[in-house]
């Protein structure tokens, strides 16, 4: 108790050597990596990708070590404060974007082309650690304590479906689900849930937009429209089968480099890592998330109080969606949904996000062992 | 605090929970990763290379068309045409603004390049102006600066310098129909030529050659990024024909103004040395290709210019027919050299009466005296008592009535009548008239001129059956080929002697049909026979079997003009066979113009004679001596 009693106040001096270096390198290598596969992006060149992919990690660093020395109790505090907040973003995007034409994702600020959508992923992550923070073990059992958490879920993703973004959608349905899953909720909650939704899902086919059906139709089936919707996933394939165990080679990738593989800066970044540096390289890079990931664990088992622990798993969940849903995507296992490779791939609001949410992992660890009250200290809200 | 540590029991539950299953998702990944890059690899590896790769077929040159001295009659010429690629271009308008003031550009070509260059990717060369002297390529090449994307690409077209002359023995080629492909990627190369007729169709593959192979590297817009690899292919063979470039010429210049075609051939080697038919056409049209006027004014011109008269008209002999009745009638022994006949102008047979051309016979007749003075009743005697079988036995032995095999697309074989050949086509019994008629080549019978040149060449060459033919046989060399030994036809020397007798006095005998172009000087002397056929009987015969030519039909009451003849009479060398269509009579209008080309082919020969020795050759002849 003594040592709780101590990390209350803790220095920034203190906090600063609490800093786990080892996730920092970790990130910082799979981010380095991103950086290596830009260059090769943009056929050996820094521009446009590389550079800007390292500029926005140098600032995402700075970011992260911010988050991590505020302490957790601000956090616990302005919870549901980022979550509205981003909500309001989103909101926001959806009345441009209806204004506007097309799909339209991003606030333009100057520098950045911000994706609230990307922003609510750990926005929820968020706002669910702190409403379970505050329930009672044995009130999880009640139905009536889910309907808050599932409309926090719900309102986001209903906006961010509506832009039409396929991808985050999922992202957010299934990072909400697994927090509630975290958090305790029954099983039989969750096959309930999964009924529900196979009854839903002939209605939610009628809401999706053509372009989404053929995406769903075409996964089931690529080679039928080899030139068409299927393009995409049978030269993934391509470039990563002919990739083989050791690859073809850094810069060597004829997939990528004669231009057969698309989006290969942004979501298709893994096949041409996979293209050139084959089997080897693509372990190699999951090997690195997995580290990550068993960090995320071991912060979130360490964590005193239950803000703490749900706030890593949460991350530590968001990382893996990300993670699973694009490399299965690339590898023709699930629909192409258009959701990066985190820290790899171009896009600024995504590792914004993403080096936020480590930075909130860091401030669970800094401060692991403070007390956090049930409901929050002083609640700003 | 215990509410919390149970809490917190349960999260270490669901959290372990939630790592096993992101082990188990992982370890998927990694399966399919092993899937694809392992187990699957030498499949997308194949099909990454097919996406990369792409084979470019190289097309060859085509192999030239030589004559017998090594002439060339048809080449590949080199053109020259301007491309624009409107990606290295400032503006592809006012590129074409610029380069219209070095070369012509018409309002049509510049619409044309465009619309082509809004249609396709930047990067796809748009051909400017096809075929640019080479004045032009040098104004575009120095002007190269001002002028960028503007580049000059080579290409292939076939040239015939000697055009018409040569149009119906080389023949000409024109882009691939659709029923010609064979499944050669060549010939699915879009400009690619193929022969159409003539020699450039019978050795089309041998001048076509091979085409050779470029591996290049393409991006997915299709771009090429480099080469990989290249075989060349093999360039097309010359063919040396037979054909001496001299005598063509100067054969189509002859015949020039008629309708009717022209054979000579070497009477041992059987080697044609001039085949020509007029009227002709310029076949370097078709390489360009022709517009819709030029082909309708081919087409339909009643003297038929597409047609090569010399192998495809198919005419009654008339009168040089009587030969091949002589010899068949010396051979069954109906006949002896001193059988004589009484001609009254004309012989009757049942009711029928059957006329000879001389109106008041020409008396007492003996075969040399028939053959001379082409007395007709003399061989419709013969004919009556060989009947037609005979006659057309012997015909057939000596080249007549079927196809005699030259290397020409488009030979007919005209026609030999037998009882069986008349009761099959038109089921009716022979009458023992039609014999008679069929006895002065007329009638039924139908030949070609080259099939009449080859029959003169096989009496006049000692009875061997020489077959014609327009090249060495793929053989690409220069030296004159030996002559191929030809089976002898079975027919006593003797009688082919005394038929070569009265041919020689038909054209040089006081009484002879065709005294009027005798050859006087001394050792070129020709032989021969003139022969003239009834349109109105061919015309009737013609529509009888029905291979009747519509565009000769106009043409009504005048007669085809023959003559077969040879020379020198004292060694022959060369045979020849003249008709002209509607021309009237064999002495007039054909014999003239055999004397001519035999006097030509003759003193050509003796001029490479004196020439010859100007050729070292001195260690060769020696050695070769002693065998």
């Amino acid at each position: 108790m003594a040592s709780a009693f101590d990390r209350q106040q803790l220095t920034l001096a203190q906090k600063f050597g609490q800093v786990r270096w080892t996730l920092l390198l970790l990130l910082t290598g799979i981010a380095g990596i991103g950086a290596a596969m830009l260059y090769s992006a943009a056929n050996a060149s820094f521009e446009p990708w590389a550079i800007r992919h390292i500029a926005r990690f140098v600032i995402s660093v700075g970011i992260m070590l911010a988050v991590a020395m505020t302490d957790i109790r601000f956090w616990l505090r302005h919870a549901y404060g980022i979550y509205l907040a981003t909500l309001a973003l989103l909101a926001a995007v959806e009345v441009m974007g209806s204004v506007g034409m097309g799909a339209q994702r991003w606030i333009d600020l100057g520098i950045i082309n911000l994706q609230p959508s990307e922003l609510m992923k750990i926005a929820l992550v968020l706002a669910l650690a702190r409403y379970f923070h505050g329930v009672n073990v044995e009130h999880i059992g009640r139905v009536t304590v889910l309907v808050i958490p599932l409309a926090l879920i719900a309102a986001p993703a209903a906006l961010v479906l509506r832009q039409p973004d396929l991808g985050t959608a999922l992202m957010l349905l299934l990072g909400g689900g697994l927090m509630l899953f975290a958090a305790g909720v029954r099983l039989w909650k969750f096959a309930l849930l999964a009924a529900g939704a196979m009854i839903a899902a002939p209605i939610a086919w009628q809401s999706l937009h053509d372009y989404q059906r053929t995406r769903i139709l075409t996964f089931l089936a690529p080679e039928t429209d080899p030139l068409g919707a299927g393009y995409h996933i049978i030269q993934s394939k391509i470039a990563l089968g002919s990739g083989g165990v050791f690859g073809k080679g850094y810069l060597q990738g004829t997939q990528s480099h004669l231009n057969f593989l698309p989006e290969k800066q942004t979501d298709f970044i893994f096949t041409m890592l996979a293209e050139e540096f084959g089997l080897v390289g693509g372990v190699v890079l999951i090997g690195i998330y997995v580290l990550i990931l068993a960090y995320g664990f071991a912060i979130a088992f360490s964590s005193r109080h239950h803000f703490g622990r749900l706030l890593a798993i949460g991350v530590n969940i968001t990382l893996f969606l990300y993670l699973f849903i694009n490399v299965a995507m690339v590898m023709g296992l699930i629909p192409v949904v258009g959701v990066p490779l985190p820290l790899v791939s171009y896009g600024g609001t995504a590792m914004l996000s993403l080096m936020f949410g480590f930075g909130l992992t860091m401030s669970v660890w800094v401060h692991r062992d403070v007390p956090v009250p049930r409901r929050g200290v002083g609640d700003g809200l | 605090m215990n509410r919390d540590t149970d809490r917190q029991k349960l999260f270490t539950r669901r959290a372990l929970m939630l790592g096993g299953g992101q082990a188990l998702l992982t370890s998927v990944l990694l399966g399919r990763m092993y899937y694809l890059q392992v187990v699957e690899a030498p499949r997308y590896t194949t099909l990454a290379e097919e996406n990369r790769i792409s084979l470019r077929l190289l097309p060859p040159p085509r192999g030239r068309i030589l004559d017998r001295h090594g002439r060339p009659l048809a080449v590949s010429r080199q053109t020259y045409r301007a491309v624009i690629v409107a990606e290295q271009t400032k503006g592809v308008a006012e590129t074409l603004d610029t380069l219209s003031q070095l070369i012509e550009i018409g309002p049509a070509d510049r619409e044309r390049v465009l619309r082509e260059v809004s249609r396709k990717r930047k990067f796809v060369p748009v051909t400017i102006r096809d075929d640019l002297s080479w004045d032009e390529v040098t104004r575009i090449e120095v002007n190269a600066p001002e002028l960028p994307g503007v580049t000059i690409d080579e290409g292939q077209s076939r040239f015939y310098p000697y055009g018409a002359d040569f149009a119906h023995v080389l023949g000409y080629v024109a882009a691939v129909a659709e029923h010609e492909t064979t499944g050669d990627p060549l010939l699915e190369l879009p400009g690619f030529r193929i022969g159409k007729s003539g020699i450039e169709r019978t050795y089309d593959t041998i001048l076509r050659g091979t085409g050779g192979r470029s591996q290049v590297e393409v991006n997915a817009l299709g771009r090429v990024i480099r080469e990989l690899s290249r075989t060349e292919g093999d360039p097309g063979a010359d063919i040396v024909s037979t054909i001496d470039l001299d005598l063509q010429r100067m054969t189509s210049r002859r015949l020039e103004g008629e309708s009717g075609s022209v054979v000579v051939m070497d009477v041992h080697a059987g080697e044609v040395l001039a085949l020509a038919s007029s009227p002709s056409f310029d076949p370097n049209t078709f390489n360009r290709g022709l517009r819709r006027d030029e082909w309708r004014e081919l087409t339909g011109n009643i003297r038929a210019p597409l047609t090569n008269k010399a192998i495809s008209g198919q005419y009654p002999p008339g009168s040089t027919f009587k030969m091949a009745v002589a010899l068949a009638g010396l051979e069954r022994g109906v006949i002896t050299p001193h059988s004589r006949v009484f001609c009254r102008g004309h012989t009757s047979l049942g009711n029928h009466t059957f006329h000879c051309w001389k109106r008041g016979g020409h008396g007492s007749m003996n075969m040399h005296e028939g053959l001379v003075q082409s007395c007709d009743v003399y061989f419709y005697e013969v004919a009556r008592r060989l009947g037609v079988d005979a006659i057309a036995e012997m015909s057939r032995r000596l080249g007549l009535g079927e196809l005699v095999g030259i290397d020409l697309p488009g030979e007919r074989p005209g026609l030999m009548p037998t009882r069986e050949w008349k009761a099959r086509s038109m089921g009716q019994p022979w009458h023992q008239g039609e014999t008679l008629i069929a006895g002065i080549g007329q009638g039924y019978v139908l030949s070609t001129p080259l099939q009449l040149a080859v029959m003169t060449a096989r009496f006049v060459n000692g009875g061997y059956q020489v077959t014609p033919r327009l090249t060495r046989n793929g053989d690409t060399t220069m030296a004159p080929s030996a002559a191929p030994q030809f089976p002898p036809l079975g027919v006593s020397a003797t009688h082919v002697r005394l038929i070569c007798d009265a041919m020689k006095d038909v054209v040089n005998g006081s009484r002879g049909t065709a005294r009027g172009s005798m050859i006087r000087e001394a050792g070129l002397e020709m032989g021969g026979k003139t022969g003239t056929s009834q349109v109105r009987r061919i015309t009737r015969a013609e529509r009888a079997t029905g291979i009747r030519r519509n565009e000769d039909l106009p043409w009504n009451q005048r007669h085809h003009a023959l003559f077969v003849g040879y020379a020198p009479v004292h060694a022959p060398r060369y045979a020849i066979a003249v008709v002209i269509e509607h021309g009237g009579g064999g002495s007039t209008a054909a014999a003239p113009v055999a004397r001519d080309v035999l006097l030509a082919a003759q003193k050509l020969d003796s001029l490479r004679i004196a020439a010859r020795p100007e050729r070292p050759e001195p260690d060769r002849s020696r050695n070769d001596d002693p065998a």
